[in-house]
């Protein structure tokens, strides 16, 4: 009898270790052939799957011995990463079983992330698998269990408002910004100041196609830098309120203790610009435009704070949009885990004579319903008769299933014996893509 | 015809319910059922008004009754052609309801025989009536863009994005929509007024008697061709041609009262 296989989990996340600790743990995409062959040359390691992103490093395995499987890839961590194993082993968590099912599908489905719902991390998780299907380190077990991420993945992403909203400053700005303008093509941009997050909002605007995007800094040359990044203009930092008669979007993030704009700023100005909207979204502290200018019609004024709480509303209703994610993932693991059961040897044959014997049944009470004169004894005989023909025929898969000579192909040969003989009629056999 | 009437106000009225479900439960396939809903009902309402048309020989705004359903009507038309171009879906949830409260009015109220004048004044009193009631269902849609405008607007200045900041469209949006409305609507609004001076002349004699309704109704077109200019000459744009967008309509709606009076 061959031994189960197992699906095991190994890795840390951002939930269990800090940015030091990734970090230092990363595995590059240049280093993952290497990381995939060295760690699929271990006799316990049957299938394996890396994935590594800032926020996770995960192996994923196929095994017959979970221990030792998880042992050997502890161990090729510490050496590779030239790190002692005692560093980083309170990180690491290990789920086998349906919990790994589950983890998996929830990593896909972006309901393990640090920022629920985030849309990226799938496209990872997809390249990663690639990665496994060049090097050939994915089987049966894992090939669908990765399709069946990818499909539960698709069905949260569609069924439930997980990433309907936008849950960063950034993104929140451009949602704000085409409530106001409709579309953002052709708006023009004004940057003042540098900052990280002022800078993430220029290019999510810009991934929107504003334009044309200007750039003032108490530094123009500093200016002119950013200006270049963002294929945009550098203009001196006096400049600033002519321009206001220019652009759409202000986004505001200096150093200045003080308001950089004020009402007063604004006197004539809306005439100038022929009353078209104006929105400023001022991410420094202290703030640089002064809140009264809010008043103004057809000007928006939004800073951090008021930004922030946009987005709070929007992460509760992921959260709760999540819940329903959650659900879908949970019926997706108990169809997983049916035909991962069933890829055990013996369940097949037990499954493989019970629909042939069923269809002998069938076909011999058709066949002597349309017999009315058969004896007792003849027709004792034709059950015999029908019995030793399936018994023969079954002879040979049966033992082909129970040899142990092929352990590696085992669950592939089971996969093929259920498929040919549809074994997981409705449930596995129908829903597999 | 009575049949065909009543499957107007049904279509209406499931249409209506269809336009603020989609508003609560944001699911597409409640509007695409509702727009055909309305589009079925429109239909059946033009077949209604052919008819009358065939009937009596003119454009069925003799009476109250007539009146009222033609402006439904034309407020369901005016909204399906904005439609078309601006898939503004939301301002079903107010058109469709308006339009519903005119028919439903209309299908109450008695219908007595309609007097016929000389030809030649019919004509032009059908004229007159007509456009008016056309350019009314058009700033009718501009005044619901407006309302639109004002909550969508408030959300984002109070910075309290919730269960409208989602469901509106842009600002932008909403303001195109006013103005597209007002465009259509104001030179009907003129021809109208133009055609019932010249119509007073023919029944009173007189092109001009300052009674309440008529003053009414050139503060009316003062209003609109103010809203008008402004927006052409410096581009007032947003919550202001919103505000006056709505009051327009409110001094519209007192002045076709006023008139009806009479």
């Amino acid at each position: 009898m061959v031994e189960k296989r197992h699906i095991v989990v190994v890795g840390l996340n951002h939930k269990t270790a800090p940015v030091e600790v990734r970090e230092r743990l990363a595995f590059s995409s240049e280093d993952t052939p290497h990381v995939l062959e060295s760690v699929c040359q271990c006799p316990s390691v049957n299938e394996i799957l890396l994935f590594s992103t800032c926020n996770r490093v995960e192996f994923l395995l196929a095994t017959q011995d979970v221990a030792k499987a998880v042992e050997a890839v502890k161990d090729f961590m510490a050496e590779f990463k030239k790190t002692p194993l005692p560093s980083f082993e309170e990180s690491l968590y290990v789920y086998s079983g349906d919990q790994a099912i589950r983890h998996m599908f929830r990593v896909a489905s972006s309901l393990d992330s640090m920022v629920v719902g985030e849309p990226q991390i799938l496209g990872q998780v997809k390249d990663c698998y690639g990665q496994a299907c060049d090097h050939r380190t994915c089987g049966v077990v894992l090939n669908r269990l990765m399709h069946r991420a990818f499909s539960v993945a698709k069905r949260v992403r569609t069924e439930t408002g997980i990433g309907d909203h936008a849950v960063s400053i950034s993104y929140a700005a451009v949602e704000l910004g085409r409530k106001i303008f409709g579309e953002l093509e052709e708006k023009a941009v004004l940057l003042i100041g540098a900052g990280e997050m002022a800078e993430l909002a220029v290019e999510h605007l810009v991934n929107n196609r504003a334009r044309p995007i200007f750039v003032a800094n108490r530094t123009f040359e500093r200016g002119l830098e950013l200006a270049e990044g963002f294929r945009g203009t550098a203009i001196r930092f006096e400049e600033v309120r002519d321009y206001l008669k220019e652009v759409d979007i202000v986004i505001s993030s200096t150093g200045a203790s003080d308001y950089i704009l004020v009402r007063d700023d604004f006197k004539g100005l809306m005439r100038a610009r022929k009353n078209r909207p104006l929105f400023f979204i001022d991410i420094a502290v202290p703030r640089d435009i002064d809140p009264e200018i809010n008043r103004i019609n057809n000007v928006y004024v939004y800073d951090i704070d008021d930004l922030n709480n946009a987005i709070q509303e929007n992460i509760d209703e992921r959260q709760q949009e999540a819940l329903r994610g959650e659900r879908l993932v949970d019926g997706a693991v108990i169809q997983f885990r049916r035909w991962f059961q069933g890829l055990d040897v013996v369940p097949t044959i037990v499954d493989l004579r019970a629909k042939v014997e069923e269809i002998r049944q069938r076909e011999l009470k058709k066949t002597f319903a349309a017999l009315n004169s058969v004896s007792e004894e003849d027709r004792a005989a034709i059950d015999r008769l029908t019995a030793a023909l399936v018994n023969k025929i079954l002879h040979d898969p049966t033992i082909f299933l129970k040899q142990s000579g092929y352990k590696e192909r085992k669950p592939l040969y089971v996969d093929i014996t259920r498929r040919l003989f549809n074994l997981d009629e409705g449930n596995g056999g129908k829903s597999e893509g | 015809m009575n049949l065909l009437f009543a499957l107007t106000i049904i279509c209406y009225l499931a249409s209506s319910l269809g336009y603020q479900g989609y508003i609560l439960f944001q699911k597409r396939p409640i509007h695409r059922m509702a727009n055909i809903v309305l589009w079925v009902g429109f239909l059946s309402h033009t077949a209604v008004i052919g008819l009358q048309c065939v009937e009596s020989g003119h454009i069925p705004v003799q009476n109250l009754h007539e009146t009222l359903s033609t402006f439904g009507w034309a407020v369901v038309g005016v909204f399906l052609a904005l439609q078309l171009k601006y898939h503004l879906m939301v301002l079903g949830a107010l058109a469709a309801p308006l339009a519903t409260l005119a028919v439903v009015i209309a299908s109450m109220l008695p219908r007595p025989p309609v007097e016929l004048a000389p030809l030649f004044k019919n004509l032009w009193r059908s004229l007159h009536l007509g456009t008016l009631i056309v350019g009314n269902a058009a700033f009718a849609i501009a005044c619901s863009a407006g309302i639109l405008y004002l909550i969508q607007e408030r959300a984002i200045k109070d910075k309290k994005p919730g269960f409208f900041f989602r469901r509106l469209p842009s600002l932008k949006l909403l303001d195109s929509v006013g103005y597209a409305s007002l465009i259509v609507g104001f030179p009907m609004l003129t021809f109208g007024v133009i055609t019932g001076v010249i119509y007073a002349q023919m029944v009173r004699g007189r092109f001009w008697s300052w009674d309440p309704g008529e003053i009414l109704g050139a503060v009316t077109w003062l209003v609109y061709a103010v809203l008008l200019h402004e927006r052409l000459a410096v581009g007032w744009q947003g919550r202001r041609a919103a505000i006056m967008t709505i009051v327009g309509f409110a001094i519209l709606l007192l002045t076709s009262f006023l008139f009806f009076l009479r």
